[in-house]
C-alpha cells in the first residue's frame, strides 16, 4: 500500500536523523551551521509553499510568523529550563516548539480572517503591513527585550530535531495535497468562483491553508531561536519573508521537490559567495527577476513531482 | 496651540511627499492594474541624484539657492523617468499578459534590485543630503519654529500637482491616459498607443517620485538606498486610502496619512510610526476596500 | 421523502438585479418542480446568466426571494446553496486548469467528505476507505460520460466538447437535486448538440434530478424541454410549452427584433 512507504519513508527519515545527531559533535561546526539553516529553510519554505503555490495566496508575511514562533518557544523554554529538573530535558524543545507553533497559528488565524478577502497584490501588501506590525509589536514588548532582543535561549536544536520536523512537514504537506480535502485548496487556487460553486468553502480553505502554514513557520521559528539562542526582530523583517518568497517562487509555486531543493540551493549559495556577500540580495532580486520573465513556473517546475521521485525509488525497489 | 500649529505643518509637509508618490502609484495601477513595487525605490535614486548632482551644479549656477534647486529637481525628474520607463520596458512590458502574481513578484524583484544595488553603488550608509533650497528660519518662538523648508516643499508639491492635473486633463497624451484607465481594450480599439501611454504614464509617475525624493532628503537630510521603503509603502498606502486609480485621491491619502502619521509620532509614541499607516491599510481594506474616492468594481462571471 | 408534483423544487418570487442604473433582471417568477427540464431562453444580453448567479448566490438579488427545497436561500454563500442542493456549470467554461479531469471532479466530492483535514494529515485507515469510496464515485461518474479514458489529462487540454461535459459531470459529483446549465451546448455544431441534448434528458432520468437550461437558440431545446421561460431585457415575457413559445408573438418579436439589428 501506497501509504505505508511513504511513512516507511517517513520513520526511516527520523531514524537517520537521529543517527546523525550523535555524530554531530564531530561535523565542522561552520557546515554544521549550514545544514540547520538549510533544515530551517525547508521548513519556511514548504510551509510558505502550502500558502502561496498550493492555496494561491500570495503571503508576504512570513517572517511575522516565524518570529511569534520564535519568541513564544524562547519564553517557553526558558520558563521551563529553569522549572524542569533534567529527566524531562528532552521534552522541552518540543513543547516549546509546539507553543511557538500554536501561538503562531492563532496569529495566523487573526490575521487571516480579515486579510483573507483580498486578492493578488492587495493580500501581499497587508500580510506584508502584518509582519511589519508584528515585527514593531515585538519591538515594543520590553519582557521580550524590544528592539535589544532576547539573550540566552539554551541551545537545544539540533540534527535531529530539525530534520525529523523536516521529514514530518514534508510528509504532512504531501499527504494533504495528495489527498480529495487537498484539492480544495487547489481549486480555490485556480479558480476561486468555480470552487465556491463547487461547495467548496474558500474563506475556509485559505483560513486553514494560512493557519496551518502559520503553525509550521512558528516551529521553524522556534528551532531558529533554539539554533541561534539570541533573536531580535530585525532577524524577522519582510527581507526575511522575501527570502522564503524567493526560494518559493525559484522552486517553482506548487511543487515541493522544487521549493525543497530551492530552499537547499539558495541557503549554501550566498555561504559559497561569502567573499562576495554585499551581491548577495542583488543576485537574490535579480534572480527573482529573470526567472518571473523567462520560467514563471520556477526552476524545477511541474517536472519536478514529489510524487513522481518516490514511484521511481519504489519502481527501483521493486526491480531490484 | 502652536505645538498643533507645528504638528499640522510637519505634517502637510511629509503628507505632500507621499502625495507625490502616491499619485505615481495610483496612475501606473489605473493603467496597468498592478501595483508597481518598485516606485518607492525609485524615489529613493530621485534623492541620490540630488546627492550626486548638488556638487556639480552649485558651481554652475555660483551657489545660488534659488537656480540649484529648480535645475537639480528637474535633473531629478528626468533621470528617474528614463529608470522608470526602463523598468517597465525591460521587466514589465514582457509579463504584460501574464498572470498578475508574475508581475507582482518581479516588481518585487526589481525593487530589491534597486535597494541592494544602491547599497553596492552609493554605500549602505546614510549620507546627508545637501541645501538645495533657501532655508532660514522665519519663526523661532518658545514652541513653534518655521522654517522656509516645509513651505519650499509645500510649494513646489502643489506647484507639480497642478501641472500634472493640467497635462492629464488638458493634454492629448493625458486623455488618451485617461481613456487607457479607463478601459484598455475599448481605448486600443480607437487608435490609442497603449505602449506610449504606458511609458508616458511611468515618466510622469517616476518624475513625481524623483521630485518626492528631493524634497525629502530637503526635509529629512539623511538619505540611504532603503530609504524608500517605508515612503514607499506608506505612499501605496495612502493611494489604497484615497481610491486607486484614482488621482486626487492618492493626493488626499497622501495628506491624511503625513498628518495622521505626525501626530501618532508627536502625540502617541514614535516606536509606532511605521505601523500606523499599515493599520490604516487594513483598516480601509476591511471597511471600505475601494478607498475614499474610488470606485467599486465586481467581478462579472 | 415522497415528494408530490405540485410541490415545487426552486421558486423565484419577483427577483429583480440591478447593477447601478441597469437592471439586468426585473420582478423575475419562475417554479420548477423536482422532475422538470426547463429551458430559459433570450437574447444576448437578456439577463439570462444573472439569474443564475442569483440562484447560486454569486449574486444577492437587490429584490425579491428565492427558495429551494422548501427553505429560503436568498443570501447564501455560493457554497452553501451547493450544499443546499444546487449545482451549476459555466457559460464561459471555468475547469480548474492545474488539475486533471479526475481532479476537476474530486473537488466536488470535498463537501461530503466526512474526514477532512486531520485524517488527510495523518491518513489513517478510515481516510484511506474514504478515499478509495471517492475514486470509485468518480471513475464511475466518468465512465458514464465516457470520460473515464482522459481522466488523468488536464481538463482544460481536451477538447471544446469533452470540456462542456466534464463541467456537467463536475456539477453532478455534488450530488445535486437541481441542476443548473448555462449554454452547455455553445460553440458545438448541430449534430453535438442535439447527441448534447440527448444526453441531459437522460442525465435527468438517470440521476433523478431536476434542470434548469439556459439556451441562446430557441430550436434545441425545443426538442427536449417540458416548459420554457422567455427572458428578454431582463423580464419574462412568455412562459410554457415548447409549441405554445414557438407561437407565442411576443418571443417572435424578440428573437425577429435581434436578427433585424
Ligand atoms: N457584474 C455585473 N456588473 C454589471 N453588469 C452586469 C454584470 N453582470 C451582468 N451584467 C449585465 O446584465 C445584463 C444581463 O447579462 P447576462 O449575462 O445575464 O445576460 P445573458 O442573458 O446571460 O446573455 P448571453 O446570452 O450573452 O449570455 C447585461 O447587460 C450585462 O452586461
Ligand atoms: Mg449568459
Amino acid at each position: 500500500m501506497k501509504s505505508n512507504s511513504s511513512k516507511l519513508y517517513l520513520l526511516a527519515a527520523i531514524m537517520v536523523s537521529l543517527l546523525v545527531s550523535f555524530f554531530q559533535d564531530q561535523i565542522n561546526p561552520y557546515y554544521f551551521q549550514i545544514v540547520i539553516y538549510i533544515g530551517i529553510n525547508i521548513i519556511l519554505a514548504t510551509s510558505l509553499n502550502l500558502i502561496n503555490g498550493f492555496a494561491g495566496q500570495f503571503s508576504l508575511g512570513h517572517a511575522g510568523f516565524m518570529s511569534i514562533g520564535a519568541y513564544t518557544a524562547a519564553v517557553a523554554s526558558s520558563m521551563l529550563h529553569v522549572s524542569s529538573g533534567n529527566p524531562t530535558g528532552f521534552l522541552v524543545l518540543p513543547v516549546a516548539l509546539l507553543l511557538g507553533g500554536a501561538v503562531a497559528a492563532l496569529a495566523g488565524l487573526l490575521v487571516g480572517i480579515p486579510t483573507l478577502r483580498l486578492k493578488g497584490d492587495y493580500l501581499a501588501i497587508t500580510t506584508l503591513g502584518f509582519g511589519e506590525i508584528i515585527r514593531v509589536v515585538i519591538q515594543n514588548l520590553n519582557f521580550l527585550g524590544g528592539p535589544r532582543g532576547f539573550i540566552g535561549i539554551p541551545k537545544l536544536t539540533n540534527f535531529f530535531w530539525v530534520f525529523s520536523v523536516v521529514s514530518i512537514v514534508v510528509f504532512v504537506i504531501s499527504n494533504l495535497i495528495n489527498s480529495t480535502y487537498g484539492k480544495g485548496f487547489l481549486a480555490v487556487r485556480d479558480d476561486e468562483i468555480a470552487a465556491q460553486a463547487m461547495g467548496i468553502n474558500t474563506t475556509k480553505y485559505k483560513v486553514v491553508a494560512f493557519i496551518t502554514g502559520a503553525f509550521i513557520a512558528g516551529i521553524a521559528g522556534g528551532l531558529y531561536a533554539h539554533f541561534v539562542s539570541y533573536i531580535n526582530p530585525q532577524q524577522f523583517s519582510f527581507i526575511k519573508s522575501i527570502e522564503i518568497v524567493v526560494m518559493v517562487v525559484v522552486g517553482g509555486m506548487g511543487s515541493t521537490a522544487g521549493v525543497i531543493f530551492a530552499a537547499v540551493v539558495l541557503t549554501i549559495l550566498p555561504e559559497a559567495l561569502r567573499t562576495v556577500a554585499q551581491y548577495r540580495m542583488v543576485i537574490y532580486s535579480l534572480l527573482l527577476v529573470i526567472i518571473m520573465i523567462t520560467r514563471p513556473q520556477g526552476l524545477f517546475g511541474k517536472r519536478f513531482n514529489l510524487g513522481r521521485f518516490f514511484s521511481a525509488l519504489r519502481k527501483l525497489r521493486v526491480s531490484s | 496651540m502652536s505645538e498643533l500649529l507645528q504638528q499640522v505643518i510637519n505634517g502637510i509637509s511629509l503628507g505632500s511627499i507621499y502625495a507625490l508618490i502616491a499619485i505615481g502609484y495610483t496612475m501606473v495601477y489605473g493603467v496597468l492594474r498592478f501595483i508597481n513595487f518598485a516606485h518607492g525605490d525609485v524615489f529613493m535614486v530621485g534623492a541620490f541624484v540630488g546627492y550626486y548632482a548638488t556638487p556639480h551644479i552649485m558651481p554652475l549656477v555660483g551657489g545660488s539657492l534659488i537656480l540649484a534647486g529648480p535645475i537639480v529637481l528637474l535633473l531629478a525628474m528626468i533621470v528617474c523617468s528614463i529608470l522608470g520607463v526602463t523598468i517597465e520596458k525591460l521587466a514589465y512590458k514582457p509579463l504584460r499578459f501574464r498572470p498578475k502574481l508574475t508581475i507582482l513578484i518581479t516588481a518585487i524583484g526589481i525593487s530589491l534590485f534597486l535597494e541592494f544595488g544602491g547599497q553596492l553603488v552609493f554605500g549602505p550608509d546614510p549620507k546627508s543630503f545637501p541645501t538645495l533650497f533657501l532655508s532660514t528660519t522665519l519663526i523661532d518662538s518658545q514652541n513653534l519654529v518655521l522654517r522656509t523648508t516645509p513651505i519650499v516643499v509645500i510649494g513646489t508639491a502643489i506647484i507639480l500637482m497642478l501641472l500634472l492635473r493640467f497635462i492629464v486633463m488638458n493634454t492629448k497624451l493625458g486623455t488618451a491616459m485617461r481613456a487607457v484607465s479607463f478601459n484598455q481594450q475599448a481605448a486600443s480599439l480607437m487608435g490609442i498607443n497603449i505602449n506610449t501611454v504606458i511609458s508616458f504614464t511611468f515618466v510622469l509617475g517616476s518624475s513625481l517620485a524623483a521630485a518626492g525624493g528631493i524634497l525629502y532628503g530637503t526635509l529629512y537630510p539623511s538619505i540611504n538606498p532603503l530609504m524608500g521603503i517605508f515612503p514607499g509603502l506608506k505612499a501605496f498606502i495612502s493611494a489604497v486610502l484615497g481610491g486607486i486609480g484614482n488621482i486626487p485621491g492618492a493626493a488626499l491619502g497622501g495628506l491624511i496619512i503625513g498628518m495622521t502619521e505626525t501626530f501618532v509620532t508627536g502625540y502617541l509614541s514614535p516606536t509606532y510610526r511605521d505601523a500606523i499607516a499599515f493599520g490604516i491599510l487594513i483598516l480601509i481594506l476591511l471597511f471600505k476596500p475601494s478607498g475614499i474616492l474610488g470606485r467599486h468594481e465586481a467581478e462579472k462571471v | 421523502m415522497p415528494r408530490t408534483e405540485q410541490q415545487h423544487c426552486l421558486a423565484l418570487d419577483a427577483c429583480t438585479m440591478k447593477f447601478g442604473g441597469l437592471t439586468a433582471v426585473s420582478d423575475l417568477t419562475i417554479a420548477i418542480g423536482y422532475q422538470d427540464l426547463m429551458g430559459m431562453i433570450g437574447p444576448n444580453g437578456a439577463g439570462k446568466t444573472t439569474v443564475f448567479n442569483m440562484i447560486t448566490g454569486v449574486y444577492q438579488p437587490t429584490s425579491g426571494s428565492i427558495s429551494f427545497d422548501g427553505r429560503q436561500i436568498t443570501n447564501h454563500k455560493p457554497h452553501e446553496i451547493v450544499a443546499f442542493g444546487i449545482a451549476r456549470t459555466f457559460q464561459n467554461i471555468r475547469l480548474f486548469p492545474s488539475l486533471t479531469v479526475f481532479q476537476n471532479v474530486q473537488v466536488s466530492l470535498n463537501k461530503s467528505l466526512k474526514h477532512g483535514f486531520s485524517h488527510s494529515l495523518l491518513q489513517g485507515k478510515k481516510f484511506h476507505d474514504e478515499e478509495r469510496e471517492v475514486r470509485k464515485t468518480i471513475i464511475e461518474i466518468l465512465e458514464i460520460f465516457k470520460l473515464d479514458r482522459m481522466k488523468d489529462e488536464l481538463a482544460t487540454s481536451l477538447p471544446y466538447g469533452d470540456q462542456r461535459r466534464v463541467e456537467i459531470v463536475r456539477a453532478l459529483a455534488t450530488k445535486p437535486k437541481l441542476l443548473l446549465l448555462d449554454e452547455p451546448a455553445a460553440g458545438m455544431n448541430p449534430t453535438e448538440k442535439i447527441d448534447l441534448m440527448r444526453l441531459i434528458k437522460s442525465v435527468k432520468d438517470l440521476f433523478n434530478i431536476a434542470i434548469l437550461l439556459i439556451e441562446h437558440d430557441m430550436k434545441v431545446v425545443m426538442g427536449i424541454c417540458e416548459k420554457i421561460y422567455v427572458l428578454d431585457y431582463g423580464v419574462k415575457i412568455a412562459e410554457g410549452t415548447p409549441g405554445e413559445i414557438q407561437s407565442n408573438p411576443k418571443v417572435i418579436e424578440a428573437y425577429l427584433g435581434e436578427q433585424v439589428s
